[in-house]
């Protein structure tokens, strides 16, 4: 392929003894759909702490877009188009869902550094957040305060708030986690009708979710790459099903 | 027609601010009712005023910012020695003590933040009371600039805009006070309601957050702990311009300690906590101090330890139940 | 020669008095800070009425010693326990109230609380300086090859790292220890696997205080007893729980062994600077490692 939206070359973590994360490479094609399973404990979410950079790791490079991200902190690697949303819902729980948004949004333009005009006068924050919450349908929602909101909703807001950095690689961390069925309907409704241009990494166990949504998926087994490729591949493969024996998606 | 909730018509309504309304008059109703009432405790209105200067700056960093600090006498202190030192040596003209002073904090804030700003909890705390309690010792270390354990004390504060005398009864400083007390709180809400103030909200609820949506957070908080370093100088500096005195005591450990459980007493991120706390704590402890002082003492931790369980946002938190209660319910915005 | 000879063993015996004396001094701190380490690493509460527990104890332990004619062991004993249960019953009630509330609401409360025992040590024992009086066999002072070191001074270093080890046995092998530091790594999870948070809570509170009156109590003739003890120290401790890391023994151990060296020795050959060398160091310190200096990151 080209330049790849975002390359993890051999990347290891080890904390102490404990080696965490083993030689993993991944090669992500501008517009991929990848998704990451493996059982519980496999360090998928390692992973993704180190491709954000909220861990550094032992060995390995990541890239994004061919520049090499590896030593830069994570607010710099968001600002070359990097966006992530995390396990258990982070957001502001005190500030309403539109703060929320409008945050994120100020945020990409640089507007958070303004001290002066009111945030309410601005209306590429304000009308923005109200365009970006109605074209997900959250809209409704948007003077409620984080901590009223069910953890369903909390999640597809999670999801609005990255989608304001307009990112080129998104890494969604099990974002159906906790979620009722009927909000995995919502949910994998809205992740089919991201941007075809976006570059996309899903952790996920539900998957229904996970066949629907990737092209290619990487099969992570105490820290390192068991296998990788299609869904009908991996569907195939007999050492997948060993290692799942028994899993199956979340009732 | 009203909107609909859920129209984007109504989105502005989603966003909270600090808003400008009938409550921003009553501390400028009790500025000048207080001057009629209480003309013979205009001395001790303008104390009242400083450290409600003094406790919006700490509000700034601490209730909007999150960043706990029991040092922020060191820019009390940096203000009024500031504006000592340029009253002695420079000349005594009141506001541009004020703006040099304010300069000073700044500029202190801007050195230190960098360093103590990347820590949280515990040891930032411990950090800031360091710094504060080197301040100190330095001060004392150079008695030949600062006056040492007597302080500064004889030099000549200029009228006020060349035509207003400091008079022995204070009336000058009043009025003084009040309105720099005004210029420090209407900055102060300016900046709550800009996007800085939301990104710094952002930053005290969610750090982690705020980096991955790609936000430098140590820098935005030291634009914050500069503009808080700012203006408690400005306190400071009012104190010095007012007084006529500064020693050393102004950059103790009580006075970042009153500071703060004035403002907590108040209640934190909201401002209006400032004013409450400020005004409760100082005129309490101008009483009692003549009596006896560890009656005071007993009765404050008293108070503190019941506030904590039956109004736990402060006073602040009171008025807002009260007024809750008595006012008919609307529907939430 | 022989001039040279004799001006460097005074100053070795001057630095080895000051060691002893550093040391003892630490010793006091660690006894101080330990409990207020662990109940910040396990109860993550920031507890600035800690050092009043100091006070009480010492202060109690004085009565029964002047008053009640007891001896030194007895005294101890007895206000260990009595502070212990004081400190079990606040737990049990205004304690309880801020475990939710956040770091302002227990700052709050336990400033407060540190008040009312300020005003109330006032109100009991006026505002003069107090210590536990030594009995003989403590005021001698003992020969050790060239420099005299007080008995009281050995005896301080002698129980605390007794206690130390103590704490030491405790949370390393006995079950309390395991869940006690289970508690500390991981609530939420200690929680889960059926480890009854609450009641580590409680008793590791109290030992907390108990620790704390035995320091108050020994140490009073260092740290002498007056109503503002409860505020005084309360720096100190803190620097040596921040520099040796939350929750850690070892880390208090040894912070408060750094920083009371360091603390006599600056306030001895910089007297001008007094607390600036303490303080420098802490904040040199804290930018060097802010997790705690003994603590592996």
């Amino acid at each position: 392929m080209s330049v790849p939206a975002l390359d993890v070359e051999r990347i290891s973590k080890s904390f102490g003894a404990l080696r965490v994360t083993r030689s993993v490479s991944l090669a992500l094609a501008p517009g991929a759909r990848h998704a990451l399973i493996g059982p519980n404990g496999a360090g998928k979410t390692t992973l993704v702490n180190l491709i954000s950079g909220l861990l550094q790791p032992s060995e390995g490079a990541i890239r994004l877009d061919g520049v090499d991200v590896t030593a830069m902190p994570p607010e710099r690697r968001v600002g070359l188009g990097l966006a992530r949303t995390f396990q258990i819902s982070s957001l502001f729980p005190l500030l309403s869902v539109a703060e929320n948004v409008a945050l994120a949004l100020a945020a990409r333009f640089g507007t958070d550094r303004r001290f002066w005009g009111s945030v309410r006068a601005r209306p590429e924050l304000v009308d923005g957040a109200a365009a970006l919450l109605e074209s997900l349908g959250l809209l409704a929602l948007a003077p409620r305060p984080i901590a009223d909101l069910p953890y369903g909703q909390r999640r597809l807001v999670e999801i609005a708030l990255v989608l304001a950095l307009e990112p080129k690689t998104l890494l969604l961390d099990e974002p159906a986690a906790g979620l009722a069925s009927s909000d995995r309907v919502v949910l994998l409704d809205l992740l089919l009708r991201l941007p075809p241009s976006l570059t996309i990494l899903v952790i996920e166990h539900d998957m229904s979710l996970v066949f629907r949504l990737a092209a290619r998926i990487s099969v992570l087994v105490e820290g390192a790459v068991l296998v990788e490729g299609t869904p009908a591949e991996i569907r195939a493969d007999s050492r997948v099903r060993d290692v799942y024996l028994g899993t199956r998606s979340h009732a | 027609m009203t909107p609909a909730s859920g129209s984007r018509a109504a989105i502005r309504d989603a966003f909270s601010r600090h808003p400008l309304s009938w409550i921003d008059t009553l501390p400028w109703v009790a500025t000048v009712a207080l001057y009629f009432a209480a003309n013979d405790y205009l001395p001790l209105g303008t104390q009242v005023m400083i450290n409600i200067i003094f406790a919006l700056a700490l509000d700034l960093a601490l209730g909007y910012g999150g960043v706990a600090t029991l040092g922020h006498a060191a820019f009390f202190g940096i203000g009024a020695y500031a504006a000592g030192l340029y009253a002695t040596y420079v000349t005594g003209e009141p506001i541009s003590g004020l703006v040099v002073a304010a300069a000073a904090g700044g500029i202190g804030g801007l050195m230190a933040g960098p360093l103590i700003l990347r820590t949280r909890g515990l040891t930032l705390v411990m950090l800031t009371l360091a710094i504060a309690t080197l301040l100190h010792e330095l001060a004392n270390t150079f008695p030949s600039v600062t006056g040492g354990a007597n302080g500064l004390f004889g030099y000549e504060i200029q009228p006020l805009l060349g035509r207003f005398q400091f008079d022995l009864a204070g009336r000058t400083a009043y009025w003084y006070g009040a309105g720099v007390m005004a210029v420090i709180y209407f900055l102060s809400k300016a900046l709550v309601n800009s996007p800085f103030g939301l990104a710094v909200k952002g930053i005290r609820e969610n750090p982690v957050r705020m980096r991955m949506l790609g936000v430098p957070v140590t820098r935005r908080l030291v634009a914050l702990y500069a503009v808080s370093g700012a203006f408690a100088a400005v306190a400071g500096a009012l104190s010095a311009q007012v007084t006529k005195l500064v020693g050393l005591d102004s950059l103790t450990f009580t006075v970042s300690g009153n500071v703060l459980v004035m403002l907590i007493l108040g209640g934190t991120g909201s401002l209006y906590g400032a004013f409450l706390g400020a005004f409760v704590f100082v005129v309490l402890s101008d009483r009692a101090a003549a009596f006896d002082p560890f009656h005071w003492l007993f009765a404050i931790g008293i108070v503190l330890i019941l506030a904590v369980r039956y109004a736990p946002q402060g006073l602040v938190g009171v008025v807002e139940t009260v007024a809750a209660r008595v006012r008919p319910r609307r529907s939430p915005s | 020669m022989n001039g040279e000879w004799t001006a460097v063993m005074k100053l070795a015996a001057t630095t080895l008095a000051l060691l002893a004396d550093g040391i003892a001094y630490s010793m006091i701190l660690f006894l101080m800070s330990v409990g207020l380490t662990i109940t910040l690493g396990v109860m993550r509460i920031a507890n600035l009425a800690h050092c009043g527990f100091a006070m009480i104890g010492g202060y109690i332990g004085m009565t029964l010693v002047t008053r009640a004619g007891l001896g030194l062991g007895p005294a101890l004993a007895l206000a260990v326990i009595a502070t212990m249960i004081l400190g079990a019953a606040l737990e049990r009630t205004v304690y309880r109230w801020v475990y939710a509330t956040g770091e302002l609401g227990q700052i709050m409360m336990t400033i407060g609380l540190a008040f009312v025992m300020v005003a109330s040590a006032n109100l009991v024992y006026g505002s003069n300086m107090n210590a536990v009086p030594l009995p003989r066999w403590l005021t001698r002072d003992m020969a050790l090859g060239v420099i005299q070191i007080s008995a009281y001074r050995l005896f301080i270093i002698a129980v605390s790292t007794a206690i130390a080890a103590v704490l030491w046995g405790i949370l390393e092998y006995t079950d309390f220890g395991a869940r006690l530091r289970a508690a500390v790594d991981n609530p939420r999870m200690a929680r889960c696997v059926g480890i009854d948070v609450p009641r580590v809570f409680a008793v590791t509170f109290a030992a907390g205080c108990g620790l704390a009156a035995a320091a108050g109590f020994l140490g009073s003739q260092f740290l002498p007893l007056e109503p503002w003890y409860a505020l005084e120290y309360l720096v100190p401790v803190l620097m040596v729980v921040a520099v040796g890391g939350l929750g850690s023994l070892k880390g208090s151990f040894y912070a408060a062994l750094l920083l009371g060296v360091i603390d006599t020795f600056g306030r001895y050959f910089v007297p001008a600077a007094g607390a600036f060398v303490i303080y420098l160091a802490v904040l040199a310190l804290l930018l060097w490692r802010p997790q705690g200096v003994f603590v592996r990151a």
